[in-house]
């Protein structure tokens, strides 16, 4: 077989492929009924969902600004700053927050399907609190497992516990309780390592208040841990489940009594997690004020789908119009170049999902304008094509001749708009982004199919018989 | 083949009158920026039907400004959209001025709020200043490029020339937009929001690329057929790639007319701005750039 043939084979697949992992439902609904009628078991095609921006799945998007006037190292601050916002959003328990550093000084914080904005402002708004716990007796603690234990009975009969007596109680921590010492008594935290073991180390610098605080709290804990809490939890996950909760505790057990407000904590950790707890530390000693957000956008969760639909709905009726206008005046090839396009339309979607790419209304935007480019180099090429043919060329000879004659044109254009493309990539703001990238995802593989596909679907297609009728060409 | 040359001064009318009105109404009626550029508070918001009632109450403009009298919002647009929406636009809040102002509207009738968005005017002016520059580079970046794509062929006409046409071509093609945006934002309260600037953007990179289409068969042609008089190559040049021209801005247009006529509010004038330049980058590419290219080659002739 001709190697033409394999290469229309390959994309045949390709497209199926692609197809199908746009829109998996039709080929996993007939999965479904082959399976309910032989008895398989073939899984369903895997399917990804798209990942949709703020402006379609609703959600909040905050920019703040610090203030790093009194800060030294300001890169070392932000990445603080961000990771300590970055916690708080976690446990506010939010579908895949974002936060981000824009610039120097700015923070963007994106809140996809957040109800309760206000709440969410000011919590992220508050200066980081850092506090260090030391052990309760067992006298304090008894009382507050068995309030536990007796909720937890509770629940498991389905009762309300908020019937017992004190179940506050309960909500307090069993088993650590602040000291007088919290972040503002610490100067900094930086991450040193052993002279002899070379592992890292942490080490603690007190002020001189401070020092006398921690020459108190160490004296009378010797041997006993020390919980060091950052906003109310853990400052690092101590389970390894991913997530920071009541059950981590990050404690180092004090070996003697510390004068001198140096303390190096020890002990098997890895280089990251000391630069995490380093860090943490310094964003509850020095904190960097962020205030209120200097930009706020808020879209209900109703509005997104609403213009989703609308925008969808309308890309589907202009991709039909291209395609019955490419058929009426380029027969044969526009029929084609239709196919080819919905190729490109199955494949840029499919890049959509996999990479995946954030698809805002800008985005849409883009994608959709880029259907009416995608056939640009088809009516570039088929152009030239007719030319060679009134010209007497045969047809084979006027398809190559075609391809070959529009490529600079095409070439050019094309490059045009990608500098455009990336220009407005970095000169502007998140929004603008996602439009710059979709378009010029969509030009690149705009290029593959208008140029790779269609040539090889006229190569399989148009043959020697098309000379007899050449109308339809 | 079409003289299309031969009407030189025909086109150049045309297009310095529309020229000129842009910029006089830019002038004059300025353009109307959304709160992304101008710092500020905008929320949209959507009056349901009463538990008590039933049915959809939406108060009138000044029932809504007195009533939110008392927060200083400055002044207060109000546009209602649809059949029971508004918009309201007023200076920048912070989030509990937000709720405050959300619970007063509740207590005229009751709403749900589609999107509120709050812009520091720090922020708005540095969008501003951003996309200016994002314009003016890729004017750059564009002119440069042809300059450069052409630099085989420097007879009759330099390679720069080339560049320097397209540039003015697409100066057109960004100003009449921009007129138009003017008039609508005066007469019709249209913003010129960031989707707007991502058309215009857009309209560069695209109307840019019919002229260089053309160019490229100018090129081709003098490269294979030698030197003819220049008009006649550019005309002829012109009479084979017109046909192109027409389809590839009619598929753009069909697209952006199914997404102006369907395709929702917030990219309604998105679709319009690229309306709008596409057809005036078809325009100038067969009429402005190659014109006067030929005009120019003229006038040098004559000088020496």
């Amino acid at each position: 077989m001709q190697q033409k043939y394999w290469i229309f084979i390959g994309v045949v697949i390709l497209a199926l492929l692609a197809g199908t992992f746009v829109y998996p439902n039709y080929v996993n609904q007939g999965i479904d009924g082959l399976n309910g009628k032989f008895g398989w078991h073939v899984p369903h095609f895997w399917s990804k969902p798209y990942t949709l921006g703020l402006d379609l799945q609703g959600g909040v998007n905050l920019i703040y600004q610090a203030d790093l006037i009194k800060t030294d190292d300001k890169g070392l601050a932000m990445q603080g700053l961000r990771d300590v916002i970055e916690r708080r959003v976690n446990m506010f328990g939010v579908s895949e927050p974002v936060v981000q550093i824009q610039g120097s000084d700015r923070l963007i914080v994106s809140l996809p399907g957040v109800k309760d904005v206000k709440q969410a402002i000011e919590m992220i708004g508050q200066t980081p609190y850092l506090e260090f716990d030391e052990q309760k007796t067992e006298a304090e603690s008894k009382p507050i497992l068995d309030k536990i234990k007796e909720i937890q009975d509770a629940e498991s009969k389905k009762e309300d516990y908020t019937k017992i007596k004190d179940w506050q109680l309960a909500l307090q921590n069993p088993y650590f309780k602040p000291t007088e010492l919290t972040g503002k008594y610490l100067s900094k935290a930086a991450v040193v390592f052993d002279q002899t073991t070379f592992k890292p180390q942490i080490q603690l610098t007190f002020n001189s208040e401070g020092s006398k605080l921690f020459e108190q709290i160490t004296a009378r804990n010797i041997q006993k841990p020390l919980a060091i809490y950052l906003d109310g939890a853990s400052i690092i996950d101590t389970t390894g489940d991913g997530k920071i909760d009541v059950s981590d505790v990050y404690a180092p057990i004090i070996q003697d009594k510390i004068t001198g407000g140096t303390a190096v904590i020890t002990g098997n950790i890895s280089a990251q997690t000391a630069n995490t707890i380093t860090s943490r530390l310094n964003s509850g000693a020095l904190p960097v004020k962020i205030g209120d957000p200097i930009s706020q956008e808020t879209v209900g969760p109703t509005l997104g789908q609403a213009s989703l639909q609308k925008s969808l709905w309308a890309g589907l009726l202009g991709l039909l119009a291209v395609v019955i206008f490419m058929i009426i005046f380029y027969r044969l090839p526009g029929l084609l170049a239709s196919i080819a396009l919905l190729v490109y339309v199955a494949i840029t979607l499919s890049i959509f999902k996999l990479v995946p790419v954030t698809l805002t209304l800008a985005g849409i935007g883009g994608f959709i304008l880029s259907i009416g480019m995608a056939v640009d180099a088809n009516i570039l090429i088929f152009a030239r094509m007719k030319e060679e043919i009134k010209q007497g060329k045969a047809v084979d000879v006027a398809i190559k001749e075609g391809f070959g004659r529009a490529w600079p044109s095409i070439r050019d254009s094309n490059l045009n708009s990608l500098i455009v493309c990336a220009i407005l990539f970095i000169f502007s703001t998140s929004f603008i982004k996602g439009f710059a990238l979709t378009l010029s995802l969509g030009i690149v593989v705009s290029l593959f199919s208008a140029i790779f596909i269609t040539r090889i679907l006229l190569q399989v297609f148009i043959g020697k018989w098309s000379e007899k009728v050449k109308w339809i060409l | 083949m079409f003289q299309f040359t031969k009407y030189s001064k025909v086109y150049y009318l045309v297009s310095g009158i529309l020229i000129i009105a842009s910029i006089a109404s830019l002038i004059v009626f300025k353009l109307h920026f959304g709160i992304e550029f101008t710092g500020g508070s905008n929320m949209e918001v959507e009056f349901i039907p009463s538990t008590v009632s039933g049915q959809v109450n939406r108060p009138g403009n000044e029932q809504i400004t007195k009533a939110l009298e008392s927060f200083k919002l400055g002044d207060i647009v109000v546009q209602p959209t649809g059949d029971k929406g508004a918009i309201l636009q007023f200076k920048g809040i912070d989030e509990a001025t937000h709720q405050n102002v959300l619970a007063e509207l509740t207590k005229l009738s009751p709403v749900e709020e589609k999107s509120f968005q709050f812009i520091g005017p720090s922020v708005g002016q540095e969008l501003k200043n951003k996309t200016v520059i994002a314009i003016l580079l890729s004017l750059l970046a564009i002119t440069l490029y042809i300059a450069f794509a052409f630099r085989k062929v420097s007879r009759p006409v330099a390679s720069w020339k080339y560049g320097v046409t397209s540039l003015i071509a697409l100066v057109h093609d960004i100003l009449i937009p921009l007129g138009v945006f003017s008039l609508l934002g005066h007469f019709y309260n249209v913003e010129i929001t960031i989707p707007i600037v991502a058309a215009l953007l857009t309209i560069l990179g695209f109307s840019v690329h019919d002229t260089i289409v053309i160019f490229d068969r100018i090129r081709e042609n003098i490269l294979r057929r030698g030197m003819g008089e220049f008009s006649q190559t550019v005309d002829w040049s012109l009479t084979q790639t017109v046909g192109r021209s027409i389809s590839t801005v009619a598929t753009v247009l069909i697209v952006m007319f199914a997404l102006y006529f369907f395709g929702g509010p917030t990219l309604k004038y998105f679709s319009l701005a690229l309306i709008i330049g596409v057809s005036s980058g078809a325009y100038s590419s067969i009429f402005i750039a190659s014109p006067l290219l030929v005009s120019w080659n003229k006038w040098s002739e004559r000088k020496t």
